[in-house]
Formats: C-alpha cells, sequence, structure tokens
C-alpha cells in the first residue's frame, strides 16, 4: 500500500508541475460547461423570416402583425415579389419564407378558402420542422381568429368536445439547460480522465522510465492502482465543482442523493480510468494512444444520449449503447439529480457498471506487461 | 559460494535474426564483471534478459539463485538496473526522484530521509536537490541514476552503458563509485565499449554477434592475444577475418 | 530541395509505420458518417409510455389504438393509479403518460366537453414538446372524426415547401459537419502533438541545427497531415454521395480549395499551440478544450448558432469552423458559387494569417 501512496505522490508531483496543467484541468472544464450549457440548445429561436406580400391586404397584413408577435420569429426582410426571398435564403439571411399570394383575402372570403405558402431551408431537417411547425400554428390562430371576427354565421365556435390537457413534470418551465447540465458535466469529466490516464503510461514508455519501474519488485496491481487514484481524484474534483457550478449558475434542481451521484461516480470513474490505461497498456506513442482514446470516445458521446436521445436510434444502435459506460451516467445524472431517483430505481446501472470496472481493470491488470 | 549469475546457452531470437546465440557464463559475488562488445553485439538484450525485462528464447540463466523465466519478480528485490537510456523523471526534482524510487523499493520513510541526505550530500548535489532533473548537468545525471539504482542495497546492479557521453573526469568519478560499491560487497555487471573502462573489471566477456568470444580476467586476455591493451584484444577479436 | 524531400519521406514513415493511428485517422471518418447517418437522429419514434386508464372504456381503447399505430409510441406499461406515474418516470422507461379519466365516457354520452391528460417527463424538455405534440395531434385527429365534422369555413390550407433537403435527411447537416472535425482533429490536433513529440522526444533540436530552415522543419512536418487530411475528405464525401446520397451541388474545384484554405487555418492553429508549449500532453488537452469542443458544439454543426444567447453567436465568429461550415452547405447543399462565400473564405485566410504571424513571434522568442 505504501508504494502505491508514492506513485500517487509522483503522479500529482509531475501533473501539477506543467503551470498550465491546473487551469486546463479544472478551470477550463468549467468555462467550456458554461458556454455549451448556453450552446447546446436545440429548441429553435430566432428563425429568420422574410416575408412575400403579394396581396397587400387587411388580411396578409394582420397575418404579418401575428409572425412579428411571435417571439421565435425574425422579420428580416418585407418584399412584394419571390425574387429577394430566394435571394436571402440562398445567402442564409432567412431561414423561411412566407409567400401571401395575390387575392388572398378575396379567395378567403368568396371561396371560403386560400392558399399560403412556406419555404424553409432544410439543410438542418430537425430546426426546419420545427420552423414549419411555429409557422403552421400561427397560421391557424390566425385562421381561427379571422373565422370568428369575419364569418356572418354565429354557430361555428369550435362543438364541445374531446380535448387535451397536458403537464410537464420535473421540469415545467422546459429549461433545456437543467437537462442539458448534467450531461456534460458527464462528457467533461469524461474527458478529462479518459485521456490523462490514458497518456500517463506509455509517456513513461516514450520517455524510458517504464523500464526502470519494471525492474524494480513492485507488484502489477499497485502500479495500476497507483496510476489510477490520482485521476480518478482529479476527476471527482472536478465532478464537484462542475456540481456548484451548476447549481450557482444554473439552477440545477438537486431532487435526489448527491451521495448516490458521487458513489456511481466512483464506481463509473474507475471504468473510464480503466479504460484510459487500458489504451495505455496497449499503445506505444502518446500520439497513438490519444487517437485510440479519441475515437472510442467520440463513439461513446455520440451513443450516449447526451445530445440526441437513445429511443430515437435503431435497435441495432441501441444494443450498442448497453456497451456505452457514458450513457449510463448520463442517464444516472439526470435520473437522480432531476427526478430523484433512489438506488433502487438505478440498480440495474449500478451493477452493470460494477460489473464493467472489474473487468476493465483486471484487463488493464493483466495486459500491462513488466516483461516482454 | 553460489555465483551471483549463472547463464547456460541463454538465447533471444527476435523472429529470424539471433540477438543473443546460446551465451553460457557465471559471475561470481562482489565481482565486477565487463561485459564488452560493438554496437548491437546483443550486450543489452542478453542484459534485459537477465533483469527480468524481456523473456529468454532458450538456455537457462538463474541471477540471485532465481530462475529468469518464472521467477522474475523475485529477482528484481535482489537488483538494481541503471539502463542506457536515461531513467530518471526529467519533470521531478532530484530530491523528488530520489524519494519516489525508495518509496517503490519499499524502504521505510525514515530511511528514505536518510537516503535523500546521504546521496545528495555524497555527490554533492546539495545545490541541485530542488532543481528538475532536466536541467541539471549530463554527469550529474549518471551518477544519480547509479545512486538511486544501487539506494536499495542489491546484491547484483546491472549497469547498461553508465559512462557513455560522459567527460573523462566524471567516468573515472564514476568509476570510483563502482568500486566503492563493489568494495561493499554487491556484484557489478557493466556493458561498456571503452576499452579503457574494461581494464578496471575484476573479469570481462567479449560479445561478436551474439556470442561470447572471449572471457578471462583483462590481464590474462591480454597475454592470451598477446596484446599491449584490451583495445587491440577487441580489435583483434571483431575485425574480419582475413 | 532535396534535403526537404527527404524529410519529408520520414514524417511520411512516421505516419505510415504507427498502423493504428493510421487506421484510426482512416476509419474514424467512416464509423463517424456511418453513425451519424444511420444511428443518430433527432426524430422520435417507438417513445414509450404508460397508459392509465380509470374509464375502462370503448374511446380509451380506441384511442390507445391509434396511439400505438402511429407509430411514434409503444405502450410500456397499464398503469393502476396516479401514484405510479412518477415511480415509472423516475426509473428512466417511461417518457410520457396519457390518462383517462373516469368520467369520460359519461360526458360523451351527455355531450359534455371531456378532457384526457397527458404528462410528460419534462426533464428532457425537447422530447417532452414533441411526444406531447404528436399525441395531441392523434387524439385532435380523433376528436374532429368523432364530431363527423362539418367543414369550417374560411379555410387556410398551407403548402409547404423543404428546400435543399425534401426529406429532411439529417445525414445533410451532418456531413458537413463531420468533416470539419475531423480535418481540425486531424490538422490542428495531430500537428501540435507530432511536433511538440519532437521537442518531448529531443529530437526538435537535431532538426534545427541541420541546414533545413526551422520554417522549412514545419511546413515538412505538415505536408503528410494535409495530404491525410484531404484524403479524409474525399472518403467522407464519397460515402455521403454514395450511401446517403447526398448532392454536391456546386464546383468540386471550389469544393476542393476551400478544404485546402480550412486545413492550412487548422495546421496553423495546431503549430501555434506547438510553440506553446514543449509537453504533449499539454498540447493535446488544449487541442481538446479550446479546438474540438468549441468546433464540435459552436459552429453550428449540431446546435443552430442562431439559437444561442447574443454571447455566444458573438464568440462564434472567432471559430473558424463555424466559417468552413457555411462554406460547405452553401457549396455542396445549395450549389452557390464563389459569389456566395468569398467573404467566408476571406475570413479563413485572415484568420490563417494571424495564426501564422503568432507562431512566428512566438518561435522567435524562443530561440532569443
Amino acid at each position: 500500500m505504501r508504494t502505491v501512496l508514492f506513485i500517487i505522490r509522483k503522479e500529482f508531483l509531475q501533473i501539477f508541475r506543467h503551470k498550465v496543467m491546473l487551469p486546463l484541468i479544472f478551470l477550463m472544464p468549467v468555462i467550456q460547461l458554461v458556454i455549451l450549457a448556453h450552446a447546446a440548445d436545440f429548441e429553435v429561436k430566432n428563425i429568420n423570416l422574410h416575408i412575400v406580400d403579394q396581396d397587400r391586404s387587411q388580411a396578409s397584413v394582420q397575418l404579418i402583425g401575428k409572425f412579428r408577435a411571435c417571439r421565435n420569429f425574425n422579420l428580416v426582410g418585407y418584399s412584394f415579389t419571390n425574387q429577394p426571398a430566394f435571394d436571402e435564403i440562398q445567402s442564409g439571411d432567412a431561414d423561411l419564407f412566407l409567400e401571401i399570394p395575390p387575392n388572398f383575402q378575396r379567395d378567403l372570403i368568396r371561396h371560403n378558402a386560400a392558399s399560403l405558402q412556406i419555404s424553409v431551408n432544410a439543410i438542418n431537417g430537425v430546426q426546419a420542422g420545427l420552423a414549419n411547425a411555429y409557422a403552421s400554428a400561427i397560421i391557424q390562430d390566425f385562421n381561427r381568429q379571422i373565422r370568428t371576427e369575419w364569418a356572418r354565421s354565429p354557430a361555428l365556435k369550435a362543438p364541445a368536445g374531446l380535448s387535451v390537457t397536458y403537464s410537464n413534470w420535473f421540469n415545467p418551465d422546459m429549461n433545456y439547460q437543467t437537462f442539458m447540465v448534467p450531461g456534460i458535466l458527464v462528457l467533461l469529466v469524461t474527458l478529462i480522465g479518459m485521456f490523462l490516464s490514458g497518456m500517463n503510461i506509455v509517456k513513461e514508455k516514450e520517455i524510458g522510465t517504464i523500464e526502470q519501474i519494471n525492474v524494480t519488485p513492485i507488484r502489477k496491481y499497485q502500479f495500476i492502482i497507483g496510476k489510477l487514484l490520482p485521476f480518478w481524484i482529479i476527476a471527482l474534483v472536478e465532478l464537484s465543482i462542475g456540481l456548484v457550478v451548476g447549481w450557482l449558475i444554473f439552477d440545477i434542481p438537486f431532487v435526489g442523493s448527491l451521495w448516490l451521484i458521487f458513489g456511481f461516480a466512483a464506481i463509473y470513474l474507475l471504468v473510464v480510468l480503466g479504460l484510459g490505461l487500458l489504451v495505455s497498456t496497449i499503445t506505444e506513442t502518446q500520439q497513438q494512444a490519444m487517437f485510440v482514446s479519441w475515437f472510442f470516445l467520440i463513439i461513446f458521446i455520440l451513443m450516449s444520449g447526451l445530445f440526441t436521445p437513445i429511443e430515437s436510434m435503431p435497435a441495432w444502435a441501441q444494443a450498442i449503447t448497453r456497451f456505452n459506460p457514458v450513457a449510463y451516467f448520463v442517464d444516472v445524472m439526470r435520473l437522480v439529480l432531476l427526478k430523484g431517483s433512489n438506488l433502487m430505481d438505478i440498480r440495474l446501472h449500478v451493477a452493470v457498471m460494477l460489473t464493467a470496472a472489474l473487468l476493465v481493470n483486471t484487463l488493464a491488470v493483466v495486459n500491462y506487461r513488466k516483461t516482454n | 559460494m553460489l555465483p551471483a549469475i549463472t547463464t547456460d546457452k541463454l538465447t533471444k531470437r527476435f523472429g529470424d535474426f539471433t540477438a543473443v546465440d546460446q551465451i553460457t557464463f557465471e559471475v561470481n559475488k562482489g565481482e565486477i564483471f565487463g561485459f564488452l562488445g560493438a554496437n548491437g553485439a546483443g550486450k543489452t538484450t542478453a542484459m534485459r534478459m537477465l533483469n527480468g525485462l524481456s523473456r529468454p528464447s532458450g538456455g537457462q540463466a538463474a541471477v540471485a539463485g532465481f530462475d529468469v523465466y518464472r521467477e522474475t519478480e523475485k529477482i528484481k528485490k535482489h537488483i538494481g538496473y541503471m539502463s542506457q537510456k536515461f531513467s530518471l523523471y526529467e519533470d521531478l526534482t532530484v530530491r523528488e526522484n530520489i524519494q519516489f524510487y525508495g518509496g517503490i523499493y519499499g524502504l521505510p520513510g525514515k530511511e528514505i530521509r536518510r537516503q535523500v541526505q546521504e546521496l545528495i550530500g555524497g555527490l554533492g548535489m546539495q545545490a541541485y536537490a530542488n532543481t528538475l532533473v532536466k536541467s541539471i548537468p549530463l554527469g550529474w545525471k549518471q551518477k544519480l541514476s547509479f545512486s538511486i539504482a544501487i539506494m536499495h542495497r542489491p546484491e547484483i546492479v546491472f549497469l547498461d552503458e553508465p559512462t557513455g557521453g560522459v567527460d573523462p573526469i566524471t567516468r573515472r568519478q564514476f568509476w570510483e563509485m563502482i568500486y566503492k560499491a563493489a568494495s561493499e560487497g554487491m556484484t557489478v555487471f557493466v556493458t561498456t565499449h571503452y576499452m579503457d573502462e574494461a581494464e578496471y573489471c575484476d573479469r570481462v566477456s567479449i560479445m561478436v554477434d551474439g556470442r561470447i568470444a572471449a572471457l578471462d580476467r583483462p590481464r590474462a586476455l591480454k597475454e592470451q592475444f598477446g596484446a599491449g591493451s584490451m583495445n587491440d584484444v577487441f580489435l583483434q577479436l571483431t575485425r574480419p577475418k582475413p | 530541395m532535396k534535403q526537404f524531400g527527404i524529410f519529408i519521406q520520414k514524417e511520411f514513415y512516421h505516419i505510415l509505420r504507427d498502423r493504428r493511428t493510421l487506421l484510426i485517422l482512416l476509419g474514424m471518418p467512416v464509423v463517424l458518417v456511418l453513425l451519424f447517418g444511420f444511428a443518430i437522429t433527432n426524430e422520435i419514434d417507438n417513445a414509450r409510455i404508460a397508459i392509465l386508464d380509470q374509464s375502462k372504456g370503448e374511446m380509451s381503447q380506441e384511442i390507445t389504438q391509434r396511439l400505438v399505430a402511429s407509430g411514434y409510441f409503444l405502450i410500456d406499461e397499464n398503469l393502476q393509479e396516479i401514484a405510479q406515474i412518477e415511480q415509472h418516470f423516475r426509473e428512466g422507461k417511461t417518457k410520457m403518460a396519457v390518462v383517462f379519466p373516469s368520467g369520460i365516457e359519461e360526458d360523451k354520452r351527455r355531450n359534455l366537453p371531456t378532457q384526457i391528460q397527458l404528462i410528460a417527463d419534462a426533464t428532457d424538455p425537447n422530447t417532452a414538446t414533441t411526444l406531447i405534440n404528436y399525441a395531441s395531434a392523434i387524439i385532435g385527429q380523433y376528436a374532429q372524426e368523432q364530431a363527423r365534422g362539418q367543414a369550417l369555413p374560411m379555410q387556410i390550407r398551407t403548402e409547404v415547401k423543404m428546400l435543399y433537403n425534401p426529406r429532411l435527411k439529417s445525414v445533410f447537416l451532418f456531413v458537413p459537419g463531420v468533416m470539419t472535425v475531423i480535418l481540425m482533429l486531424v490538422s490542428a490536433m495531430m500537428t501540435s502533438i507530432a511536433i511538440t513529440r519532437e521537442k518531448e522526444l529531443g529530437t526538435m533540436e537535431v532538426l534545427l541545427v541541420s541546414p533545413l530552415k526551422p520554417a522549412m522543419i514545419i511546413v515538412g512536418k505538415v505536408i503528410p497531415y494535409i495530404l491525410l487530411a484531404l484524403a479524409n475528405t474525399v472518403v467522407i464525401l464519397l460515402l455521403g454521395t454514395f450511401v446517403f446520397g447526398m448532392p454536391v451541388r456546386g464546383s468540386l474545384v471550389l469544393l476542393a480549395l476551400e478544404c485546402l484554405l480550412f486545413v492550412i487555418t487548422a495546421l496553423a492553429l495546431g503549430i501555434l499551440i506547438s510553440t506553446r508549449t514543449d509537453s504533449q500532453q499539454v498540447a493535446m488537452l488544449i487541442s481538446l478544450m479550446v479546438l474540438m469542443l468549441p468546433t464540435i458544439l459552436l459552429s453550428g454543426f449540431i446546435f443552430p448558432i442562431e439559437s444561442m444567447p447574443k454571447v455566444l453567436q458573438v464568440i462564434s465568429n472567432i471559430i473558424p469552423a463555424k466559417w468552413f461550415i457555411i462554406i460547405l452547405k452553401n457549396v455542396m447543399l445549395k450549389g452557390t458559387g464563389i459569389e456566395f462565400v468569398w467573404k467566408e473564405s476571406l475570413i479563413l485566410a485572415g484568420m490563417t494569417l494571424f495564426f501564422i504571424g503568432a507562431s512566428v513571434r512566438n518561435f522567435k522568442t524562443r530561440l532569443e
């Protein structure tokens, strides 16, 4: 055990010998968290709208007024013909244009029906879908309004019947940051942990100091534990800082038990750091180690449900996520912090993580060879 | 008295290439054993098999009475090693390096504190104690590496070209350190390609192309080959036969 | 010039000998494009919902059937009481609960307004909104059919045209993003590490005392990475075109030139980082924190820049990836020519000059 302590001490000395390391490990992630939490937002705001009004009637003016009043839209252009609208879409200044055809109002009154045209820049399909949904909702609303205002017959209110009410639990304000911050925190802790540990043993190989260690009677598990613990501590400190930031800046509700979060994080980090060390034992240079780590991490992150819901993935992809430790921690953070799930609720997550920790670290110990 | 090292037809092959070809020798306790040879003759490979870093492809060997196949971890308790590649941590200070290696060899805390004082004092490095190793001169680094390699009082110490690239005065001081260690009963196994250093050894073996071409006391070798210096002995052995 | 050629050859050896890295560098773009194309999407289907049916009537049965038939929903469980909903949400499987109150059949008979309640787990607000929208629409349509809808007067129909990507494939958005990330990774991260590696191992000094000019050494080091980056670009484009049917509407020559420009920008960034440190770990962490994360998250690759707070929109301007993604979307998907992207191209070129200038200054101060 004393041997392990000496390795840990040495690792800490080496990590923080570089003056840039301290801010890189502890300050940068906080800045990233603050920035990313604001950036990672799928909600579509500020849709740049161009309106082509070929009718210039009372109805068109009223419709345009409704679009202007909606905070999701941002009226960037107004013209009487199509060409300027197309140009603005092409140059990227407008995301969507609404075309009100000539005789819109007349058709509506005389023929009881009229049409409008919406064109959306659909390169970002999801954004386009939402933009279209917002626009359609405004038009529907406008339709109801003119129906009650202009229609002569009185009996045109929606008939009494079935309606739907809804409520949003756990996050009634529909705050996207509440959802993202715990996940981004997982991302940052994982990145720091995996890269630091992944490049560690391989650095000693590259410089040659590993030989000096290998001729000592040190046990393999002592060495691996000594290499693992410093990063485990750093990552846990990092997580604590992140949680404080989340609480102070983003008002993340801490519904569940913090003990549970830290307990799970402790196991999860063993998995991540063990993976890093495993990478370190199978690679020869730091560059290699970095790329191998990066390769797996990017897949882990994309398949973790952090940015896009796992349920949307096809079945084979969902099956892959069962082997993804990041997915488990992202899930646990959200479950416990936001919904107050308890140990019983996440028992499956804990069991999987424990097994993985045992497996990965055993592999790392076995794979580390003192003799070649 | 059991020999410190015995080998019997020890061999290492890398694919088709035989780096060490059936070498057989013994090293006695307390002896300074010189392991000579041109670059690439197989010295480092042979040494790495003995200290447990590399698994032999054939033959037998025992170090400090332990088998090199099955008991490498036991061997490691009884040896010290200074590799050819400089192997202290450049980003730790002199003091931190000593503390670290003392620690992983399991020296008690009191002993480590004593060694830090003694080593730094003995080497006259007080001024460098808290300097990062990367900024001290090479000669000092080599002497420090050696001191650290024998800090835990091993029975046998392996030195792989310990004086490569250092000035003659430092080399002299380095050999004085080796003599001092040997006089305390430590077995020294040292590779070198400085032939003047071979004269300092009790016995030398000369490796050519993975085999041991000669093995005896320096004086006996010079007589045998009718040479004035070890340098001539070496040249006779390695020069291509007419 | 001959020495220079030999030097580049040495760099190629470094890269080609290292099979593992090479495999990853060539395989990563393929895996990423395939993942984005096949696995990762924002669209929601097969969401698990729970049904709490207190009415036990015909209407609840019919609506439940319609929800399932839509393909958006899977019935995870039939609940008995309200209290169970929270428990299900906590275990994390169920995303929404549909509650049919006990009186709805009675209300319907008497022609009174009835209400069905949807309860969503809004920890993920997007999914919650989407699910509620889907369910409301399905129930709304059912209600309309029940009302044996008389045609309403003054009906406004809306025709929708989805420009550039009529089938709303998300891969169209992701291909330019993946390209940007890979080019950044290969060019900036790889070079910064390759150069600091020579420093860490001490071989840089050997090179610096050779008759090659320092600038030539750097150029020689980065040339293989330029080629590697361009090879990756080609692979991604081929995959995008042949596997996902993504068009390249603009000029290929323009596209190639723009890619080259961005590769050089990224290389200049990598060099700049390597002049600031001589530790591979530090270089890697800087690349990761200062380059990769912003490239992924602030460039408009995944999250639309227009939806970000003003401050971030301003910050996003200093991220080269943002401009490159705009250029890519324009040239590839909209088919525009240089007249629509010259501004962005100039910005990238300006950034490149700035990074090179800063590197040269750093390099000089180090030598002095």
